[in-house]
């Protein structure tokens, strides 16, 4: 029983970071261009490295 | 170049389309301000298909003068671009030189949609609730006793709250609102069943009880919110797709004021007496009255005229038809609001045919639901109150009654069958509006075809080409690819690789043809009166499209004769048609004799010829009166308002704007194919509809009376909910493997490895 005490807290909490995750990335817009992102990671990047 | 086949994989394989580039005018007024003089554009590039497009355009344009950055969306085909500064740069062109056809659009098209990233959100929280929820259940079925097992409820509870404030929120919402209008939808038992299940489950808990339902009534939620945002998905694509297509009416229009100066205006602010310039390749805006300039006029799409129009000064022009060959001087003789493209919105909304009053599949089916759902538990509540006095039992009986019918399966049942069956259409290039849509066309008995630009293409073909001369037609071509008049896009179809002919002094007479001189002998390739002006039979030929002759040195060589082309597989979609039992009409504003031609190639018994567009609308609705139910597939303005006096309509890609946004179906491909498709689909999802609504009900009879004589658990509840929604879905999905139409797939499929291997080759 008080082992329950933290471990539902803990469980809750990972699960809450893992929603608050999700959130975090469709709110900033990745989630408007699932191809793009696939197709992306063949481009080099030449001069521009932080871009 | 791009390194890609494109449409290979997509359904916007067009070919190009008529219209020209916007111009910068046009582009500055669709762009919107994001401050600090900064301005976005959104063009729509469908032929984008990886990683190389997205280097290709991204790196071009930010090559270009006042282009501050640009990105491409590969998912909706889409570059937004950011400039600065009162020019506009040219990227239109330059996305043209690399090989992409750009559209404008609509500036706010660019609003995010808010209603997805709510039904998103709302999926996310729900499924994290009834994942946590759902853990703590199974230690509770596993055995979890006394305090833990109040633990574990609190808990349960605690996480139940924001899923049912943000999640269930969509739900009671809509049943509010149907409520508050006296009507009854499937949000109603949802929101009924889930917020007492978690009033009873919450009372439960206090008091130490047994059994709670939170996971019930979260998982409830869970499911639901995904069927409902699969089908918002695939609603927003085939909307983002149709929105893609080239805009074909103008947003505005260069006037001339009285002292010269120019100005370019949007549509809405063009007053009867401007004077308008209208550039060879434009549309008219509005209605107006040629004052300078001879033209050839495409009035295809606004009358259904298949053959061009010569025109003059004097002449009165209607907004909407396309200036081919020469520019015009017209004066405004109506405002935006009064034009023809107004009148024809006019008659679309008087025209809001039987679908106004359609009710949906499931909102018919949830409004005998949930009467009898609703009683069904208060009469269990009634029942057991008077057999066993026991008023706290007797209440937890009857909510599990309410959960165990909540209609989880037949929520799902009906969107999860049309989000298949759009997803079937979409891959073969059809966009469908909305389920409605589906349900409207799999109902239908009557199909009523426009005439130009639907079971024809509108572009007129050279018929007569085995019988002229090799070398004068080779000529001819050579000499038509320098206009853009339509019968010299048919003749230039029979250009040689290269050009083998050199011509000096090409100049193009607007609504004559066109006149060049070669080795030292004048040619002309136009009507037959002004380019054989010393042949004797001089005057205009027989045939409708018989004027048209090469001359040298005003003598003729050749005379060409053409005709509409038939859309690819008129014919076999109009046998299909037939063969599904549908009777099938023409209605047309062409001539007699040309509607007779089609008709009799394609083999429709039904004709009616010379209609003006309130006239079609009459026909359908006379139609409607006798009991048809009626399919409109038409693409020009004059259709636009049978398009929604009709039970369900049908529009090409190439339709005007108006049709495209009126129709419930947009094809994007040339092939007619796509209406006996649309409606084989259709008419199956509508069998698997029902078979998915027995199913629900199947499942109901067997579980109510097990729930009525009180033997259902929490265990039960969620073993079955999940139970009927599994077989829902997977029955839905059987959709996705059937294949009716195996021949025409097979032929698209080769026709697309052959243009792979070509492409491949090259």
């Amino acid at each position: 029983m008080t082992t329950l005490t933290y471990l539902i807290p803990v469980a809750l909490f990972l699960g809450a970071l893992g929603l608050g995750g999700f959130l975090w990335a469709l709110k900033s817009g990745q989630y408007e261009d699932l191809d793009g992102a696939a197709e992306r990671i063949l481009i080099d990047l030449e001069d521009k490295s932080g871009d | 170049m791009s390194c890609c086949a494109p449409g290979a994989e997509m359904a916007l394989d067009l070919g190009s389309s008529a219209s020209t580039l916007p111009s910068s005018q046009e582009i500055r007024l669709a762009s919107r301000s994001l401050g600090d003089n900064l301005r976005q554009t959104d063009l729509s590039v469908p032929t984008v298909h990886c990683a190389a497009c997205i280097q290709t355009i991204e790196t071009a344009l930010g090559k270009l003068g006042n282009v501050e950055g640009s990105r491409v969306n590969l998912s909706t085909k889409r570059v937004a671009i950011r400039w600065r500064g009162d020019e506009v740069p040219p990227f239109v062109a330059a996305l043209g030189r690399l090989g992409y056809e750009a559209h404008l659009f609509e500036a706010d098209a660019d609003r995010r949609d808010r209603t997805l990233a709510e039904l998103i959100r709302a999926v996310a929280v729900a499924g994290f609730a009834a994942g946590n929820i759902m853990l703590l259940s199974v230690s509770v079925w596993s055995g979890a006793e006394g305090a833990t097992r109040d633990l574990f409820h609190w808990v349960s509870a605690l996480i139940a709250i924001p899923a049912l404030a943000f999640a269930g929120g969509i739900f009671f919402r809509s049943a509010w609102n149907a409520l508050r209008h006296g009507r009854m939808n499937m949000d109603v038992p949802i929101a009924v069943g889930v917020s007492l299940a978690y009033a009873m489950s919450l009372y439960e808990t206090i008091n130490h009880g047994e059994h709670a339902y939170f996971d019930a009534s979260v998982s409830l939620l869970f499911f639901l919110l995904v069927g409902r945002t699969l089908d918002h998905v695939m609603r927003e694509r085939a909307r983002t797709a149709v929105k893609g297509l080239s805009q074909l009416a103008s947003r505005g229009a260069m006037v001339v004021r009285g002292d010269g100066a120019r100005d370019y205006l949007p549509v809405g602010e063009i007053e009867p007496g401007m004077r308008l310039l209208i550039a060879a390749g434009e549309r008219i805006p509005v209605d107006g009255k040629i004052i300078q300039g001879a033209s050839d006029l495409d009035c295809s799409l606004a009358s259904g005229e298949s053959t061009p129009k010569n025109v003059g000064p004097g002449e009165a022009v209607q907004a909407g038809v396309l200036n081919i060959t020469g520019p015009l001087t017209i004066e405004a003789t109506a405002a935006a609001r009064d034009s023809f493209l107004a009148e024809m919105v006019r008659l679309m909304e008087a025209a809001e045919g039987g679908r106004a009053h359609y009710r949906r599949i499931a909102d018919r089916v949830s409004a005998l639901y949930a009467p009898v759902v609703h009683l069904t538990a208060f009469l269990t509540f009634l029942g057991w109150v008077a057999a066993t006095g026991d008023w706290h039992r007797a209440m937890t009986i009857a909510i599990a009654v309410l959960i165990i019918t909540c209609p989880c399966a037949l929520g799902l049942a009906v969107p999860i069958v049309q989000v298949v069956a759009a997803r079937r259409l979409f891959e073969n290039g059809i966009m469908v509006r909305d389920g409605s849509a589906m349900e409207r066309l799999a109902t239908i008995d009557t199909a009523v075809f426009d005439k130009t630009g639907t079971l024809t293409l509108g572009q007129p073909r050279l018929v007569n080409a085995p019988s002229v001369n090799p070398d004068m037609l080779a000529l001819a071509a050579d000499l038509a690819t320098h206009s853009r008049h339509p019968f010299s896009k048919a003749i230039a179809g029979f250009a040689t690789l290269g050009g083998r002919f050199k011509f000096e002094a090409v100049t193009e007479h607007p609504g004559f043809g066109i006149e060049a001189t070669a080795a030292g002998s004048t040619w002309r390739l136009g009507r037959r009166g002004w380019a054989g002006w010393k042949a004797r039979t001089g005057g205009e030929g027989k045939h409708g499209y018989g004027g048209t002759v090469l001359t040298k040195n005003g003598m003729i060589v050749a005379s060409f004769i053409f005709d509409d082309v038939l859309r690819a597989d008129a014919t076999p979609a109009i046998d299909r048609l037939h063969d599904a039992g549908v009777s099938v009409e023409m209605l047309s504003g062409d001539t007699a004799a040309a509607c007779a031609d089609v008709a009799k190639v394609l083999g429709v018994e039904d004709f009616v010829p010379c209609l003006l567009p309130s006239g079609k609308v009459e026909r359908i609705e006379t139609l409607a009166k006798d009991g048809h139910r009626v399919l409109m597939v038409g693409d020009g303005l004059n259709d636009t308002p049978a398009l929604s006096a009709a039970h369900v309509s049908i529009a090409p890609a190439t339709a005007a704007d108006i049709g495209r946004n009126a129709a419930d179906f947009v094809f994007l491909r040339e092939s007619l194919m796509a209406v006996p498709l649309a409606l084989d689909v259709s008419r199956q999802a509508g069998r698997l509809i029902r078979q998915n609504i027995v199913i629900a009900i199947v499942y109901n009879a067997v579980a109510v009376p097990i729930a009525i004589l009180g033997h259902v658990t929490p265990l039960i509840a969620a073993i079955a909910m999940s139970a009927s929604s599994l077989l829902v879905i997977g029955n839905a999905l059987r959709l996705r493997s059937s294949q009716p139409f195996s021949t025409a797939k097979d032929v698209r499929r080769n026709r697309v490895s052959n243009f792979n291997n070509l492409v491949r080759s090259s």
